[in-house]
């Protein structure tokens, strides 16, 4: 059994009537419901949830401040490879695009970490394309010896792999996994990954499953908000979430919501998600779960991160480079995509206290996992 | 009003508080100097053991308040065991936090690794204090494997819904040879107070202070009712009773007989 199993139940179509059938009653009920279900959270996401923002954002930010205090955490992502051998038509990495590829080593890697130091950094996101050859699991494992003395929390977000990988990795002290569906949409999953490994929606679909059965501590979910409807997909990743909760309950849970934009040149939204919506859903995720992670990233503005910072979202990355090597920066090479938040991590810092809110750097030891 | 001894420690405040959730660290020292708070946990995952200078260690230094590490974060006894050891070894102090929790979302604890890592520590010479469900039957299994206290839950840590589980926190107060301490739950002062005046030897509480529009007068607060609470412990709640009493007595017929 696996997620797999769970979502073949479930009939996009039917799932989007459902959202967009329900009614101002509807969501009016949800907002009176100590615990809202999965019926209630449709209808936050709904259309008719729209205009009860505010009475959402109320909510949330006292839930989250209940469960979480006034407290943000920080995290940087670390790019240790651009090197990808999937199509995926919205990204920067895909094979086809011609550019000169980096995969990080060790002493470039100890370069990168020196120059993340100094900006004060705890908790590392390292991220990679999928390149199973050359950056497998083997080369995961080198990347983070290499710098678990460093710091104090190490997360990846890479190509999926096999229970055993993480469970090696776990041991050698692994912590987090971000792994990110796109799309839930099954039939239209191909179109947007049309080659390569992550061509396969079933293998990619069950990564949490396997992360559960390995005992990593923590599992980032979420989808590329714009390839598909996002209310219909933000239900699925709602139905994941509660499937994984119950089934793998000694992880922890946490949602982030890349969103593309609409550029010059390159992939287009198929939906745009706004600004508005964004905060739409990220209020309804805490009304549905109040102990669930939100992570806003860079990708966002700095005037949204700033607003958002007290209505859910419990981390915030800061001073991201999405190319490997950024940090010390010896030569340029292909970034995944551009930010929109350029400040450096003493200025997020900064505006985060100026907020009333305590930024937090450290919240994990590697001694903690054995 | 009488003091608490518990471990090798004499205390005169019945009111532990927590690090947790605080905008930031300077008003969590206001807010503990505020509560009178002699013992004061804070997670070994947020601090930097080795640094001297870790900001929150800095901010705890406050004359006469005694630091409980805990162990948020592990699993098992065996991640327990392992952590609180290296606390020791750099924090220099015996007392230990012991909180194991497998389930992160709800943060309940598991009694069954708790029992198995407190006997283990209280081997190696901590005063332990472990955070568990309001069982009346592990409670005295931990007493008997020797922890300094035991600390059962009033209900969902973070939940601020008060003493759920008064029934079985009456009866661990009733049966207990060493302090009960309420953890979690406690969202209001008058919680608090109920605690105390069932008997509770103290309470400990961090949410309810730390997420309060102002923690330093909630603070304030949260003393005076546990302080209350105690003092009419101490001095004996009257009985509860909601008739008069029978004007025509059922053994007056004693007073006939020969």
């Amino acid at each position: 059994m696996s997620f797999y199993n769970e979502i073949q139940k479930y009939n996009w179509e039917e799932v989007k009537d459902q959202i967009y059938s329900k009614t101002t009653d509807d969501v009016k009920r949800a907002l009176q419901k100590e615990k809202i279900d999965l019926h209630d959270f449709q209808a936050l996401i709904s259309p008719a949830g729209t205009e009860y923002l505010e009475i959402m954002a109320q909510k949330s930010m006292h839930l989250t401040q209940k469960r979480f205090g006034k407290c943000i955490q920080m995290y940087i992502p670390l790019y240790i490879s651009n090197s990808c051998t999937n199509t995926c038509v919205y990204c920067g990495f895909n094979c086809k695009n011609e550019f000169e590829r980096k995969i990080l080593n060790r002493s470039d890697l100890i370069d990168e970490a020196k120059e993340i130091k100094k900006l004060g950094f705890e908790h590392i996101l390292l991220v990679s394309g999928e390149d199973q050859k050359r950056c497998g699991s083997a080369y995961i494992s080198e990347m983070m010896d290499t710098i678990k003395d460093d710091f104090s929390l190490i997360s990846l977000e890479a190509q999926p792999l096999e229970v055993d990988e993480y469970e090696k990795l776990t041991h050698k002290g692994l912590h987090t996994v971000y792994i990110y569906q796109e799309t839930y949409n099954e039939s239209n999953y191909k179109k947007y990954h049309p080659a390569g490994k992550k061509s396969n929606f079933q293998f990619r679909l069950e990564t949490p499953d396997r992360l559960g059965q390995a005992g990593v501590h923590k599992v980032g979910l979420g989808c590329l908000l714009g390839l598909e409807d996002w209310r219909v997909d933000s239900f699925f990743t709602a139905l994941h979430l509660q499937y994984l909760e119950k089934t793998y309950w000694k992880s922890k849970y946490s949602i982030s919501f890349p969103r593309l934009r609409p550029h010059t040149g390159g992939f287009q939204p198929n939906y745009e998600t706004s600004q508005k919506d964004l905060v739409q859903l990220i209020t309804a995720y805490r009304l549905f779960n109040h102990h669930v992670e939100i992570s806003l990233s860079t990708r966002e503005s700095e005037q949204f991160r700033d607003n958002m910072l007290k209505l859910g979202a419990t981390s915030f990355s800061a001073g991201s480079k999405t190319n490997p090597g950024g940090y010390s920066n010896k030569e340029e090479s292909l970034e995944q995509f551009s930010i929109n938040d350029d400040r450096s991590p003493a200025e997020i810092a900064e505006m985060i206290q100026s907020k009333g809110y305590e930024v937090v750097w450290k919240d994990w030891d590697n001694f903690m996992q054995l | 009003m009488n003091d608490l001894k518990l471990g090798d420690k004499i205390f005169t405040s019945r009111l532990f508080t927590g690090t947790g959730k605080f905008s930031s660290n300077e008003v969590m020292k206001e807010a503990i100097e505020a509560s009178g708070s002699e013992l004061v946990t804070m997670a070994l995952k947020r601090i930097d053991i080795e640094d001297e200078n870790d900001n929150m260690l800095q901010h705890l230094q406050i004359p006469g308040v005694n630091l409980l590490p805990n162990t948020s974060g592990v699993r098992n006894a065996k991640e327990a065991v392992f952590a609180a050891q290296l606390t020791r070894e750099a924090l220099e102090t015996n007392w230990l936090k012991l909180e194991i929790h497998p389930d992160p979302k709800y943060l309940l604890p598991d009694g069954e690794e708790t029992l198995k890592a407190a006997e283990e520590l209280v081997k190696l010479g901590f005063h332990v204090l472990p955070y568990v469900q309001a069982d009346p039957v592990l409670c005295k299994k931990l007493e008997e494997v020797g922890t300094a206290a035991v600390m059962p839950l009033g209900s969902p840590i973070g939940s601020n819904n008060g003493l759920q589980t008064i029934d079985f926190l009456k009866i661990i107060i009733e049966q207990s040879n060493v302090p009960v301490v309420v953890d979690a739950g406690i969202g209001a002062p008058s919680h608090a107070a109920a605690a105390m005046e069932i008997g509770a030897d103290a309470v400990l509480v961090n949410t309810a202070i730390a997420v309060s529009p102002n923690p330093v007068e909630m603070a304030k607060a949260f003393k005076m009712a546990v302080e209350a609470g105690r003092m009419a412990f101490e001095a004996k709640l009257a009985e509860r009773s909601m008739g008069a009493n029978a004007s025509s007595p059922l053994t007056a017929f004693l007073e006939d007989l020969d």
